[in-house]
């Protein structure tokens, strides 16, 4: 598959803050791309160097290709979705979705279609008289949306354009920006701090750090091979279950160890070994794979309920079935599903192959 | 004792013209008495000079000589009025050219001012902050100080006695007012909307023009309402500059009214009146974005 988007090696500061540190990222064409991180990741930096509002300090921005890095926004032709929604607020919604078909200078008929066909597909047709300070903030999205469906971009970028949404809408829009990837076979790349997107919608994901690519993959990917201790922690809720251990034949802890599955390491390792709270059960069937500690808290969420373990000292989450019922200090034993464990370099942070 | 407190967050509520909620009032029995004539004594003292040029400006010459004064008991006239725009009168002109220097120095001062400010409130740029102080502290001094430098380049330009000269001084003068003013009202407009433009397709000048340009109207007007009124009322370069009858403008015009050996004192007060009146006018039509513009756009850094 052919790159629609590259960034090659991309630095940006502002003043003192270095808001990205040499980025790579290579975004295949009609892929849904999603860039997840933290709030100061560095995300909305990325789509606006790409989007050639910021200019990158050092590196290369590459459309399908070419050096695109001098370009100014309106040559890119890429489409964009902003958080604020960035609606002119002069404008009525229709003004507003067929700015960038005048800006193109095309007829009047040919706007008129364009306009009548995002209308349907985002059905937004009873709005298009309104101004925007006459619409609800969802209203207001599926307008700002619209004006970047309105044309066939290289690619749509859009900015968290869900987080001033109520949860309901989300969870619609969400579902909808998939069905209308699918139906564009457009490239969207797609910033969020909110990991349900990021894993619902996205073909492929790169996680980022203050400016660095932690890593890129398949939201499954990420979810179940994290390339380092950041991701396993960041991606995944509850977060990931972290316990110090040294790690050769055996994964020892303080009060508890297990076999090692065939992590690859030498002599004494020090390590993190990590669980996911889905990964471990507290219906024991096999005591050598299973660790050993005491009921600290329960929390019933409806769906499940998660009980807090101590073990050795530390803390581990364990999703139970929502039936679970356990007292606080109970002495429980949790099974692990050494398949699914993770094992963490504690200097380096990065994951540890198995052989 | 009254105090007039800015409701909390105001500078923060948006462009221009936006309502606030007034901030509440407390009932307050006490003092209010001595409130009340305090505020009619300060009333009756500012309103005074301007209520007597009235009376004088509408009286017959032969009561605005008599003594004790008739302050109620008059027959009024509208004779100095109609001497103000008759054809020899000795102001009329100096209205005319008032009109033409005020309304081009604003012109000049917005249509540089404006793309000025933007480019200020945009851009990074190399010291912006020390290069916008420079600006400002052109306005630090009192004119009275470069009018002796400006009457020599002037005399050496030619441009003595004429009316594109002020036009020149008046506009320079303008100018980082505008520049000032104009950056707070464009730092108020979220700079999303021209990238969204721009992305759109448009260039970042059509980006400007199309969709910040509408929503800077009301600043502009106040703006450009407040450089018309320093251009109108201006006195000290007016009258350095300018000697000839033909090109000097009202403020001059009328100052030399007085000083001959019999003074029309209706048609000061008239020509006065009418040389207000512009002013006041202006001044009302925009009242709710001066005040804007004085607590949003000149003060907000």
């Amino acid at each position: 598959m052919s790159s629609a988007i590259v960034a090659e090696g991309v630095s940006k500061s502002f003043g003192e803050v270095e808001a990205l540190k040499h980025l790579e990222l290579d975004i295949p064409d009609g892929s849904f791309f999603v860039l997840l991180g933290p709030s100061g990741a560095g995300k909305t930096t990325t789509l606006r160097v790409i989007a050639g509002l910021e200019k990158p300090d050092t590196g290369r921005v590459l459309l399908n290709g070419i050096d695109a890095t001098g370009a100014n926004p309106a040559e890119r032709d890429l489409a964009m979705v902003f958080q604020s929604y960035a609606l002119y607020p002069k404008q009525t919604a229709a003004q507003n979705i067929t700015s960038p078909l005048r800006a193109r200078k095309l007829s009047k008929a040919d706007i008129d279609t364009q306009l009548k066909r995002v209308a349907e597909l985002l059905h937004i047709e009873e709005l298009l008289n309104r101004y925007p300070a006459q619409m609800s903030g969802g209203q207001m999205q599926r307008i700002a949306l619209g004006r970047a469906l309105v044309r066939d971009p290289r690619a749509f970028l859009m900015d968290e354009p869900l987080t001033n949404l109520d949860l309901k809408l989300r969870v619609e829009m969400r579902t909808e920006l998939t069905r209308i990837h699918r139906s564009l076979g457009r490239t969207f790349l797609y910033v969020t701090n909110d990991q349900v997107e990021a894993m619902s919608m996205a073909d492929q994901v790169a996680v980022l750090r203050q400016g660095t690519v932690q890593q890129v993959g398949k939201p499954t990917e990420i979810y179940d091979r994290p390339a380092n201790r950041w991701v396993a922690s960041f991606v995944g809720s509850p977060r990931m279950n972290l316990l110090q251990c040294t790690a050769n034949g055996k994964i020892e802890g303080e009060g508890w160890s297990l076999p090692n599955p065939g992590f690859g390491v030498q002599g004494d390792h020090k390590a993190l070994f990590g669980v996911r709270s889905e990964d471990l059960s507290l219906d024991v069937r096999d005591e050598a794979v299973s660790l050993a500690g005491k009921v600290y808290a329960v929390e019933p969420l409806g769906d499940r309920t998660l009980v807090d373990v101590e073990i050795g000292g530390q803390r581990v989450i364990i999703k139970a079935p929502p039936t679970a019922s356990y007292t606080i200090g109970e002495q429980v034993r949790a099974a692990v599903d050494m398949e699914r464990v993770h094992l963490f370099d504690a200097e380096s942070e990065q994951a540890i192959a198995r052989r | 004792m009254a105090t007039h407190i800015q409701p909390e967050g105001l500078a923060d509520k948006g462009i221009a013209g936006e309502t606030v909620d007034p901030p509440v009032r407390r009932e307050r029995k006490f003092g209010s008495g001595v409130e009340i004539l305090l505020l009619t004594i300060f009333m009756v003292v500012m309103l005074f000079p301007v209520i007597w040029m009235l009376e004088t400006a509408l009286k017959e010459t032969k009561d605005i000589y008599a003594v004790p004064a008739k302050v109620f008991s008059f027959s009024p006239t509208l004779d100095h009025f109609q001497n103000v725009f008759s054809s020899d009168s000795p102001v009329f002109k100096g209205f005319v050219n008032s009109v033409i220097v005020a309304g081009f120095s604003t012109l000049i001062a917005t249509v540089l001012g404006v793309p000025a400010a933007w480019a200020y409130s945009r851009f990074t740029l190399k010291a912006k902050k020390d290069q916008l102080f420079f600006i400002l502290s052109t306005r630090f001094m009192p004119p009275v100080v470069v009018v002796i430098p400006v009457f020599l380049m002037f005399r050496d330009l030619s441009l003595l006695d004429t009316r594109l000269g002020l036009v020149l001084v008046y506009a320079a003068f303008n100018l980082p007012f505008t520049i000032w003013m104009m950056k707070g009202f464009i730092d108020e407009v979220p700079a999303e909307y021209e990238e969204a433009a721009m992305l759109d397709g448009f260039s970042r000048f059509e980006a400007f023009w199309r969709v910040t340009m509408p929503l800077l109207i009301p600043g502009i007007a106040a703006t450009a309402v407040f450089a018309l009124i320093f251009s109108w009322n201006e006195f000290v370069f007016s009258i350095f500059l300018i000697t000839d009858p033909d090109t000097r403008t009202a403020p001059s015009a009328i100052a030399g009214l007085i000083g001959g050996t019999t003074i029309d004192w209706g048609l000061v007060a008239a020509s006065a009146m009418t040389f207000a009146v512009p002013v006041l006018v202006f001044a009302f039509l925009v009242r709710k974005h001066l005040v804007a513009g004085v607590t949003l756009g000149a003060v907000r850094r």
